[in-house]
């Protein structure tokens, strides 16, 4: 699957210029509210037009303006979840589910009912109205319903925005599942570096209306001069670890990678599970000996490979380790004291409980079926 | 066995009960789509001339219903523009028949009808059309399937109204297709008449009290209708 978007266009004083393309299976467009990630799935989806502009999905044009296509929305075959489920009020959860699929040309159906609702869980309501439903189960409807129109791509904008952080753990899994069972490509609207770092693997940074980078989520959330877009709170590198050990008598679990291993609390996943760790600067201590009698379990050696901007009280600092980087965040007083400078070997020191379920998702390959219940952080 | 007399009615007061029910519904029955129709059109239409349809739909509300009869009658009378068309080309023929009783009453009853519509329709979450939309439904599907159902709320009320008001149109009537028992005699104008001849109070008390009843009775199915119905609406 391919997506390719070069639009402009306007609202107000807003201006929207995108131009990118990707071929991930879950893409996210991550950027600040009113950085133009609605505006830009609207225009994919058909709900708006572009004053000019081009749009293709898996080779197929839906808009161009220089040649005036444009693909009408029911005819896109393009699956959006908003963020507000927008259930049909007047159908129940089954017939909701089923009014895309009716209008799906019976050769084009891949999708069905029972698969559906087997993956997503929601098999125990199928015959109530949307209302009596909690906003996490009328989210997985309503991803039901897009998914059972058997859509090219499955645009999904910010599903958990208005769910509170249990029904945003209920949820996640589910995207996991869509993102590593199914054939449909998800576009991914969200402003949570914890939601991207855990779903994406592409991903696509809006700011003020235009891209400002697009790429494999561990190269973006690495990039030093991204952190005002990537929000310097949550910014940390992303790593792809295996989970190698438990430790039963102390609960722990050890996860392995080639730049060294990480003790986190104890995870309920298979040894040799890959998971992916976001592991935020704010979280990681550099020295350059090797630390003693402390109480940190975590301990990686690298070098510095390079300094962010020297003008404020923090600076942030990238650490090679064997290919991956780490990024740490510390006072400018630290650089000079410690005299940190590119080159430099150092050692990076993360404290095991910083590392919560937030942090680590799971990822799998398409073809390995491992269940959602089997994995839970 | 003797009724009481409340109960005894004349046939020359059946038979207006009677026409004024036909009448009643043939004019929601031919006016409601119409009236769909231009609610949809009042509420999301965007056009030059919007206004202009308003007001034309408003008229027969705030005119005189005696102006708006004579009005029907120098159009759809037997001389009239329209009315001379009909009835060479489809005779359909309106003056001075109960097809003219129902045409009067349609109209009448048609603001009634198409404000209840559009309030309905302006509620309707339209970010729902658009989901709908990228399910794969076209803009006609969309109206049948999320739309329409949505509105069927505003749609019962306005048919009632319409209902409610047909059964009491007296002004426009009388003007446009007088007062021919049998044909053209709907409840108001035979109370009426028999308001003017001596000794016709206890005929004109029972055609008031049916008149009453037949109200009562719309509001109450309007009621429990919309009440199912919104709740579907709801989603419960």
């Amino acid at each position: 699957m391919s997506l390719e978007v070069d639009i402009l266009r306007r609202l107000g004083d807003f201006t929207l210029e995108a131009r990118f393309a990707t071929d991930g299976r879950l893409t996210a467009l991550f950027g600040r509210s009113g950085a133009g990630k609605t505006t830009l799935v609207n225009l994919i989806a058909g709900l708006l037009r572009p004053e000019r502009g081009r749009i293709v999905v898996d080779g197929r044009v839906l808009v161009d303006t220089d040649r005036g296509i444009h693909v009408p929305k029911h005819r896109r075959r393009i699956g959006y979840v908003f963020q507000e489920s927008r259930l049909f009020p007047h159908l129940t959860v089954r017939q909701n589910l089923l009014y895309g699929r009716w209008f799906t040309p019976a050769a084009a159906r891949r999708e069905e009912l029972d698969r559906v609702v087997a993956l997503l869980g929601i098999g125990p309501f199928l015959e109530r109205g949307p209302a009596l439903l909690s906003g996490g189960e009328r989210q997985r409807v309503a991803i039901g319903r897009a998914l059972l129109a058997s859509p090219r791509l499955l645009l999904m904008d910010e599903p958990l925005a208005s769910l509170d952080e249990a029904r945003k753990s209920e949820i996640l899994p589910y995207v996991e599942r869509l993102r590593d069972e199914l054939q449909v490509p998800i576009v991914y609207v969200s402003h949570s570096i914890p939601e991207v770092t855990r779903l994406a693997t592409t991903m696509v940074l809006l700011s003020h209306g235009a891209v400002a980078a697009v790429g494999q989520v561990a190269e973006i959330m690495g990039r030093v001069d991204l952190f005002p877009l990537t929000g310097r709170y949550e910014a940390g590198a992303v790593l792809e670890m295996r989970v190698a050990a438990h430790d039963e008598r102390y609960e722990l679990t050890t996860l392995k990678a080639s730049v060294g291993e990480l003790r986190v609390p104890r995870i309920a996943a298979a040894i040799g599970a890959p998971l992916r760790v976001h592991i935020r600067a704010r979280d990681v201590v550099l020295g350059i000996a090797p630390p003693e009698g402390l109480s940190a379990l975590n301990v990686l050696a690298g070098r510095i490979a390079e300094l962010g901007p020297l003008d404020g009280p923090i600076v942030d600092v990238r650490v090679a380790l064997d290919g991956e980087s780490l990024l740490a965040r510390v006072t400018r007083l630290t650089i000079d004291r410690l005299a940190l400078a590119p080159g430099r070997p150092v050692f990076a020191i993360i404290k095991s409980i910083a590392l919560d379920r937030r942090s680590l998702g799971k990822i799998q390959p398409a073809s390995e079926k491992i269940d959602v219940d089997e994995i839970t952080l | 066995m003797e009724l009481p007399p409340l109960l005894n009615f004349s046939p020359a007061e059946l038979t207006a009960i009677r026409l004024s029910l036909k009448v009643a519904l043939l004019a929601v029955a031919t006016s409601l789509p119409l009236g769909v129709l231009v609610a949809v059109i009042l509420a999301r239409g965007r056009f030059w001339g919007r206004e202009l349809l308003d007001v034309l739909v408003h008229l027969p509300l705030i005119l005189p219903p005696v102006v708006t009869g004579y009005v029907l009658l120098l159009l759809f009378g037997r001389n009239g523009p329209l009315g001379r068309f009909l009835a060479d080309s489809l005779g359909i023929v309106f003056a001075f028949r109960w097809t003219g009783a129902a045409l009067a009453s349609a109209v009448m009853g048609f603001p009634l009808m198409v404000r209840a519509i559009r309030l309905s329709v302006e509620a309707v979450d339209r970010r729902l059309e658009d989901a709908a939309g990228t399910l794969g439904a076209s803009p006609a599907w969309v109206f049948l399937t999320v739309t329409l159902p949505l509105v069927l709320p505003g749609i019962i009320a306005g048919a009632i109204l319409g209902f409610a008001r047909s059964m009491g149109e007296f002004g426009a009537t009388i003007t446009f297709v007088s007062n021919i028992p049998g044909e053209t005699q709907t409840l108001p104008t035979a109370i009426y008449v028999l308001t003017q001849v001596p000794g016709g109070d206890a005929a004109a008390l029972r055609l008031t009290v049916v008149s009453v009843l037949l109200s009562t009775a719309a509001l109450f199915a309007s009621e429990f209708a919309s009440r199912r119905v919104a709740r579907r609406v709801v989603g419960l």
